[in-house]
């Protein structure tokens, strides 16, 4: 009976992979604002900000830095991605099939479901350090890449069926559950962060921005850790969810707005979680460092629970839940495309499984700094294909949704953008020495351009064998 | 009791940050800053779900 009942409810999901949302089913702006504090004040925050202690930020740097990384990250948002989600109302998996075919978009989809489930991966890593704690299983350090103990793999393997039961009940139990979850996370933060000021030198406001210098964000990494400036923290910002805005990945999430503007409540998401809960993190490491001497250990879990008991362990694992959450979800998504015969809750069963066993390296959170960028620069050139696509080509008197309207499985233009834009990325990385950080916003111009005059050259080759054929 | 309840999640969230501020000035000790957290999140995971995500159902 209670079999039944769960299969029931399992089969009811229903994500409108293949068709526009109805407009009954359309979300207000509180549900976009909770889900996007929510994913953003995340187990990877607790990472994030620590790196950037690392790596030696100066502490007006950071503040400067996040601050127009954030606003630019909003901008990318409300003005690229809000606009198609609301005009199509479909999944990105849907608009590029349209696009490009579906040879292209089993490819695309596959790598984007596979970063998924690294990224979503590593958040399970994050709460898997906070949930050890009780069972005191040896964490990992800066340095270790394949899991080394026991105790970890079972904790891991624990957190990541927990989160893969609650991402196979759909969208909506996510959104809700984020929701309730996102204000009491950015308190924990802030407090976090707040109690453990004395411990730090800090006893009075007027003391902060001196300790800031001299103890925080010090300018000087840590010894093996490359040196970041102002740009990079803007960049990073910009970029770390370029997969998201720029690359349209949002545009599954999105599709259910009201309104096309709705995109700006992604600010809740950057100004809480990538700005305060990156400083709050940062000040929160600064202290671990102090007082282990430069420990190489690297677990927010006990970080957390140092500052803020066992308020600050849960909200480690809960920020890691509630951005592995949607990030399954849209790996699901991602491979649903492929075979939309399959249901939901089963692709999301498989996504979650592959999510934890790369839970289990701890690699995944040393390097996350570098995967981040790496996974959006990769996934970055099919959003300005799409872009170029519902805006661009009809000023040209091209076709949009090339494989749609001459029905072909593989639209030669989009392949040309994707593979040229890495290329180009890899050349500057390599023969000019640009890091990972800087290559997306040239990268989006080189697939634009590239897409823009290969459609032009494709449509009028495909354009005269039909005129021929006829 | 609707609005009993919210008042109830407001303060638990009060309790969640507040205490942490206590700590700062050196009113409380760390260790009564983190139980008071704690009482702040238990009240909160209760009491919220009964209020929050209703309004647009």
């Amino acid at each position: 009976m209670l079999k039944e009942k769960l299969l029931s409810q399992l089969n009811s999901v229903e994500e409108y992979e293949r068709t526009p949302i109805p407009e009954n089913k359309l979300k207000g702006w509180k549900s976009f604002i909770g889900m996007y504090a929510g994913e953003h004040t995340a187990g990877t925050e607790f990472v994030i900000g620590p790196l950037f202690v690392a790596h030696g930020v100066a502490a007006s740097d950071l503040l400067l830095g996040l601050f127009f990384g954030n606003v630019l990250a909003v901008l990318s948002w409300a003005f690229l991605t809000g606009p198609i989600a609301a005009k199509k109302r479909i999944t990105l998996y849907y608009l590029l099939e349209k696009i490009s075919g579906n040879k292209i978009t089993a490819v695309y989809n596959l790598v984007n479901a596979l970063m998924f489930c690294f990224l979503a991966g590593s958040m399970i890593a994050v709460s898997a350090t906070a949930v050890g704690i009780p069972f005191d299983i040896a964490m990992p350090s800066l340095n270790d890449w394949l899991p080394n103990t026991v105790g970890w793999i079972v904790v891991v393997i624990a957190v990541g069926v927990a989160t893969t039961v609650m991402a196979m009940f759909g969208y909506n139990q996510i959104s809700k559950f984020a929701n309730i979850a996102a204000p009491w996370m950015i308190m924990v933060f802030i407090a976090a962060a707040v109690a453990v000021l004395p411990n730090l030198g800090v006893h009075s406001i007027s003391d902060f921005w001196t300790k800031a210098n001299d103890t925080i964000w010090t300018g000087t990494p840590l010894k093996g850790q490359s040196q970041f400036t102002f740009w990079h923290v803007l960049f990073f910002a910009w970029f770390c969810n370029m997969a998201m805005h720029i690359g349209m990945a949002d545009l599954s999430i999105l599709r259910y707005a009201k309104k096309w503007y709705y995109g700006f409540s992604s600010a809740a998401g950057m100004y809480l979680g990538h700005y305060i809960a990156w400083v709050a993190s940062g000040i929160l490491y600064s202290l671990f460092l102090l007082e282990s001497s430069n420990s190489t250990q690297f677990a927010p879990g006990p970080v957390a629970y140092r500052a803020a008991g066992l308020a600050g362990a849960i909200c480690v694992v809960i920020a890691g839940w509630t951005t592995a959450n949607p990030t399954i979800y849209r790996a699901g998504l991602a491979l649903q495309a492929i075979k939309p015969k399959w249901k939901t809750w089963k692709v999301t069963a498989v996504v979650g499984g592959i999510t934890t066993f790369a839970a289990l390296f701890p690699a995944l959170v040393m390097k996350l700094l570098e995967f981040v960028a790496l996974y959006g620069l990769i996934l970055m050139p099919m959003g300005a294909v799409i872009m170029m696509d519902v805006y661009v080509l009809p000023k040209l008197n091209l076709k949009s949704n090339f494989a749609e309207f001459f029905n072909r499985r593989f639209n030669p233009s989009a392949a040309i953008s994707w593979v040229l834009t890495l290329l180009s990325a890899v050349f500057f990385n390599v023969y000019f020495g640009v890091e990972v950080f800087f290559l997306g916003l040239p990268g989006w111009f080189i697939a634009s351009l590239v897409y823009i005059i290969s459609s032009k050259i494709v449509q009028q080759k495909v354009g005269k064998s039909l005129e021929t054929v006829a | 009791m609707k609005l009993l309840i919210k008042s109830i999640s407001y303060i638990s969230l009060a309790l969640t940050l507040i205490p942490s501020f206590l700590v700062f000035t050196g009113n409380i000790s760390l260790d009564s800053g983190k139980l008071l957290m704690l009482i702040g999140t238990i009240v909160w995971f209760v009491s919220a779900p009964s209020w929050m995500n209703k309004v647009e159902e």
